[in-house]
């Protein structure tokens, strides 16, 4: 397999806070790509998920500015209220455009505009989540070449959004939770 | 460049000849991603088919532009924004005979009407003179209706109350037809006004500026460009509020300015400059 990737997006939903602390912190102090959330939640300004995620993850966790450049090794996190979009720079921009699928975030756009973005150097992973939010957006990766990632509905706490994912027929792989940074690392390795 | 990424240059490079309306230094993302939604409301197939319906037809470039144009949001968006607002700013704007206020980018109009209210509540809005701008004229004439879907005013109702709305929100609107139109005499101070942040220049001495989640949509050298413009259109000791997610500490007029609030961006304007250069102020 390809290990020239750039970046890994994330979409998560209900069942989100659980499934971050459990997986994030698998991923090694020196891995090497930037990975950026999107967590459905209320829009509240508060970065208590991120405080809560940096004390158990090797990686540093931080909420993603706009006009931040987008660097390796860091966790992003998109803010409560905002779309977080990647621009061809690879820097983001936040917009207050109308929800999609309920929700700003939205997993689409992010998924949408790193799709541009990166190209067929991203990785998309879906995990837990009660809409469909994301859907559209992996098809966007897969239509670049990216690889798609859903976790496996069973093992997740709500499995409504990897379901829908999986039926857009454009995942490539189904995952339990624990095993999705592995996987990536083992995809990365492979030459 | 991809072709898609063409189309779209020569498309807002069309609509900056014909109309003015100049988005070429918007962040390329969100700009890439509304004329998409164009395009498929359009019908039409490729961006750049829809080049000659912006030229020709006036009423296509209407729906263009809105589409560009609109900023999605609420009767107080960011309620502890509007405390800080009240408990930080007002007292000090308490102590002037006139206040000259401008809402930059309204949109919509909910962020002009709330700052009503809260001016209203506070005793200035009778010495107070907003200017509300956009400069699109259709968002204008709509801001100006203040009317807004009913569906929205629960949620307006729980913003204003945690915001340290000190009535019952009722007071400022009524119901009509799953409509919420709100009092006409929140609008009697409040002068809606064209105004393009990208090509105009200021017009008068400030006391305070909102311009929230408007620059989030500029690339760096136009944020730049409109932080000085506003930097020439505020008084001393005159505030500057932005979005929650907004910044001046990475723009050429940092310098000169002082947060009030470092969470809800509310940042004054430091008296002391000499000859007008932003490098001189401490």
């Amino acid at each position: 397999m390809r290990n020239d990737f750039q970046a890994i997006v994330m979409g998560v939903s209900a069942g989100g806070f659980n499934a971050l602390h459990t997986m994030l912190p698998l991923f090694p102090r020196d891995f090497p790509l930037p990975i950026i959330i999107v967590q459905h939640r209320i829009s509240e300004n508060n970065t208590f998920l991120e405080e809560s995620l940096n004390r158990v993850c090797q990686l540093t966790v931080k909420e993603s500015n706009e006009k931040e450049t987008i660097n390796p090794g860091i966790i992003y996190i998109a803010p409560g209220g905002y779309h977080l979009l990647v621009e061809k720079d690879l820097t983001f921009s936040l917009s207050v455009d109308e929800p999609v699928c309920y929700s700003r975030p939205s997993i689409d756009v992010l998924f949408e505009t790193a799709s541009l973005a990166f190209g067929p150097r991203l990785i998309g992973v879906i995990l837990t989540g009660a809409n469909d939010d994301g859907s559209e957006g992996i098809k966007k990766i897969k239509s670049k070449g990216g690889l798609t990632i859903a976790q496996d509905p069973e093992s997740a706490e709500v499995e409504i959004m990897p379901r829908s994912a999986i039926e857009t027929k454009t995942v490539d792989f189904i995952l339990p939770l624990e095993e999705i940074p592995s996987f990536i690392l083992t995809v990365l390795e492979d030459s | 460049m991809d072709n898609e990424d063409i189309e779209i240059k020569v498309l807002l490079e069309a609509v900056r000849l014909k109309y003015g309306y100049d988005f070429t230094q918007y962040a390329s993302a969100s700009v890439s991603r509304r004329v998409k939604k164009a395009l498929s409301e359009s019908g039409l197939e490729k961006i750049s088919e829809m080049i000659p319906r912006i030229i020709y037809d006036r009423k296509f470039f209407n729906s263009f532009v809105r589409n560009l144009s609109i900023n999605v949001t609420e009767m107080f968006r960011d309620p502890l924004f509007y405390c800080e607002l009240r408990e930080r700013v007002i007292p000090y704007l308490q102590t002037f005979p006139h206040i000259k206020i401008w809402s930059a980018g309204v949109s919509s109009g909910e962020e002009v009407y709330s700052l009503a209210i809260l001016l209203k509540e506070e005793g200035l809005y009778d010495r107070s003179m907003v200017y509300a701008t956009d400069f699109n004229d259709i968002v204008l004439e709509s801001a100006e209706k203040g009317i807004y879907p009913a569906d929205n005013i629960q949620k307006s109702t729980k913003n204003y109350q945690k915001a340290g709305g000190r009535e019952s929100f009722g007071k400022y609107y009524h119901a009509d037809y799953g409509s919420a139109i709100f009092d006409r005499s929140l609008k009697k101070n409040i002068v809606f006004a064209n105004h393009n942040l990208v090509t105009d220049s200021g017009f008068g001495e400030m006391n305070l500026i909102l311009c929230r989640n408007v620059m989030i949509y500029f690339n760096l050298e136009l944020q730049n460009h409109v932080f000085q413009l506003f930097d020439s259109s505020l008084c001393n000791n005159g505030f500057l509020c932005l979005g929650s997610k907004e910044t001046i500490d990475l723009s050429v007029i940092a310098d000169a300015y002082m947060p009030v609030s470092k969470k809800h961006r509310i940042y004054q304007k430091k008296i002391h400059r000499q000859g007008g250069t932003l490098k001189n102020a401490e």
